[in-house]
């Protein structure tokens, strides 16, 4: 029996498919105006790479904020509880998750059977968030892609002290008008977001080994930022954006 | 979800009648030469029943301001004057109230005088200020210290003085006297309307519960209000009653209830119906909460026999006025009593005291009564710090963590 989890977030819609404790397939695609839309086009699409029949499917569960409205899903449920399955599913040593998503940013606790005990969610404010990086990739004429490398190059990380990503753009915007080394300034902007994070971490008193997943997982940069902050090394799962699809389809084999 | 049909509560409507003629009597408390006193929420009302003084509460206006959703504009309007947005909402919409005469009754009938007790918050003796200035009217403070773990012997004899300085005051602006008979008879209603109101809040006890924490919301204005009188004795004797009728005959609040949560702090009062059917979907009933039981929460300070002496120690000692600690230990016990499966922290970026201390009782109830915790961030009375499809996720997150844990 084949299941499916659809995660359709702020900036990309995933789709994955496990049949028992293999995953068979996942695709990432932009999520566009419309999620419903999305959601048809990423499940569609991975039954065709995965040479999978829709009808061969037995359950759908979706996740992310266009969770609603996938309607051809059997059950709608929160990522926080898709990301501890995802996680769980991939690696059961797992006690916590930093996820890093485009619209928000969560910490979450996991018990020995995988269940979410406790999480936090950074509230009503796009700091430490994946719009946070793209608004100061903007600001500094990068790709956000960019941003990890040329942080590494940082020699004296500057100082940035808004917390709210308005603010710290125009921060950001006067350290370049001051001449500050764009590689220092970067190293910055991930520490900032970093300090934002480990306190969501703190919050629920995270335990180890935690992974790291949502698409700034990708970003070296801030991710060594993170660590020098908790303290300790995170792991980094294989897809640490699809884990929500992944979460969301081992919920769908629950059903 | 379809269950069995819901009977709504019949002592509602008797309810929203004594709250408009207590309102109606206060509005026209000038016709009729009788004085009217603001009182803070957690402030010594008894005297002034004794004294025939009609105390009206700007935190209830607030509270109904929330609730027909006119905070917001009152709020703007306060930051307009020159008031801080991280200013109490419920003193910024009183504030503005003053000046523009609006809201859901279209302002409070004005005051003769002002009675500022600091065992809530210190905003109010600030907020209490202003109004005196604007009315020109005097203000009297009653200054409880803050009982980190007891009540001291110093702390007693300096709160046992002031109660005689507002007795003072209250003769100087009256010009009668004190009347010790009336204040006892005072004293025995109000600890009589505490004891019930207790008693009522002890229904949800019962599972499935016949009433909820949004039924005790709506149903506390009058041990607020008219503590120190018949009228919440009688009420509540009859709420009581059906409450009782209620449980006998099997019926619930919500539909299905499986769930059982516990709630700090003060509701959204513009968001109570969408907050009750959010929890409801998902067959939870907000059972109790901190708040409405902080109205009955002194009792045990209490004299019957010697309520003025003893007012003084139960008005310190209400739940905003004491340490982190004994707040944590009254949660647990809460929890116990009413056999919650989750405990709902309200992060009320408008009450400070309230809100200060939530992470340290956060962490204690999870290490001691091992429930899930959730905390979700908003205000009280201004909707710009509320974000509904955050606090959906949040509770929906937080639903399937104690569904998940009671399988
Ligand atoms: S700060 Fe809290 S206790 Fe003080 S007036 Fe506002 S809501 Fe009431």
């Amino acid at each position: 029996m084949i299941y499916a989890g659809i995660d359709i977030g702020s900036i990309t819609a995933k789709a994955a498919f496990i049949k028992g404790n293999k995953l068979l397939g996942t695709r990432v695609i932009p999520s566009g105006y419309n999620p419903l839309n999305a959601g048809i086009k990423v499940f569609k699409g991975l039954l065709k790479k995965t040479k999978v029949l829709k009808s061969d499917i037995t359950a759908i569960v979706s996740t992310g904020y266009g969770r609603a409205s996938v309607d051809f899903a059997d059950k709608a449920m929160t990522e926080i509880i898709c990301h501890g399955a995802g996680a769980f599913f991939m690696n059961p040593e797992i006690r916590g998750i930093i996820d890093v998503g485009g619209q928000d940013s969560k910490a979450i606790l996991l018990d020995r059977k995988g269940h979410v005990d406790n999480f936090a969610m950074n509230d009503k404010c796009a700091a430490g968030t994946g719009r946070f990086f793209e608004v100061m990739a903007n600001a500094l004429g990068l790709k956000l892609n960019q941003l990890g490398d040329f942080s590494l190059k940082a020699d004296k990380p500057s100082k940035i002290s808004s917390i709210c990503t308005v603010f710290a753009e125009s921060e950001v915007i006067s350290m370049i008008a001051g001449q500050e080394k764009r590689e220092n300034i970067i190293a910055g902007i991930h520490e900032s977001a970093a300090a934002r994070i480990s306190s969501l971490s703190s919050k629920i008193g995270i335990k180890e080994p935690v992974m790291m997943t949502g698409g700034v997982a990708k970003n070296k940069g801030f991710l060594k930022a993170l660590e020098n902050r908790l303290g300790f090394e995170l792991i980094m799962g294989n897809l640490p954006q699809e884990n929500g699809a992944i979460g969301a389809a081992v919920l769908a084999s629950r059903l | 979800m379809q269950g069995k049909p819901q009977k709504k509560i019949k002592a509602a409507k008797k309810m929203r009648d004594l709250m408009t003629t207590y309102y109606l009597e206060a509005m026209s408390a000038g016709q009729n030469n009788k004085q009217i006193a603001w009182i803070t929420s957690g402030g010594p009302v008894e005297p002034l029943v004794a004294m025939d003084i009609i105390p009206v509460y700007p935190e209830n206006h607030g509270a109904m301001i929330g609730s027909s959703k006119m905070g917001e504009d009152l709020c703007i309007k306060a930051e307009d004057m020159g008031y801080s947005s991280d200013l109490c909402s419920y003193a910024r919409a009183d504030i503005a109230c003053s000046v523009v005469k609006g809201g859901p009754i279209g302002g409070l009938p004005r005051p003769d005088m002002l009675i500022c007790c600091n065992n809530i918050c210190g905003t109010v003796l600030k907020w209490y200020e202003v109004q005196a200035r604007f009315y020109k009217v005097p203000l009297f403070i009653l200054d409880t210290p803050f009982c980190h773990t007891g009540y001291s012997p110093e702390a007693a004899v300096y709160v046992r003085s002031q109660i005689d300085e507002y007795i003072g005051f209250l003769e100087k602006v009256t010009k009668k006297k004190f009347d010790y008979d009336k204040m006892a008879l005072a004293g025995k209603l109000s600890l009589e309307g505490q004891l019930l109101w207790q008693k009522v809040l002890n229904t949800t006890a019962h599972r499935p519960s016949p009433m909820s924490a949004f039924d005790a919301f709506f149903f506390l204005a009058l041990i607020v209000t008219l503590r120190g009188t018949q009228i919440p004795v009688d009420f509540y004797r009859e709420l009581i009653d059906e409450m009782e009728q209620r449980i006998r005959d099997g019926i619930s609040i919500i539909p299905d209830e499986q769930y059982r949560l516990l709630w700090d702090n003060l509701p959204l009062w513009y968001q109570l119906k969408w907050l009750s059917s959010e929890f409801s979907e998902h067959n939870a009933c907000l059972v109790a909460d901190t708040y409405t039981s902080a109205w009955c929460g002194a009792i045990k300070y209490t004299d019957e026999n010697n309520f003025l002496d003893s007012m003084a120690q139960a008005y310190t000692r209400i739940y905003l006025n004491i340490g982190v600690d004994q707040m944590a230990d009254q949660v647990l016990e809460m929890i116990k009593f009413y056999n919650v499966d989750g405990f709902v922290m309200h992060s009320n970026r408008s009450c400070k005291p309230y809100s200060f201390g939530q992470m340290d009782i956060m962490k204690i109830v999870r290490e001691r009564a091992e429930v899930p915790v959730l905390m979700i961030e908003a205000d009280m009375v201004d909707p710009r710090n509320f974000s509904k499809s955050q606090v959906e996720t949040r509770i929906d997150a937080f639903m399937e963590i104690v569904k998940q844990r009671n399988k």
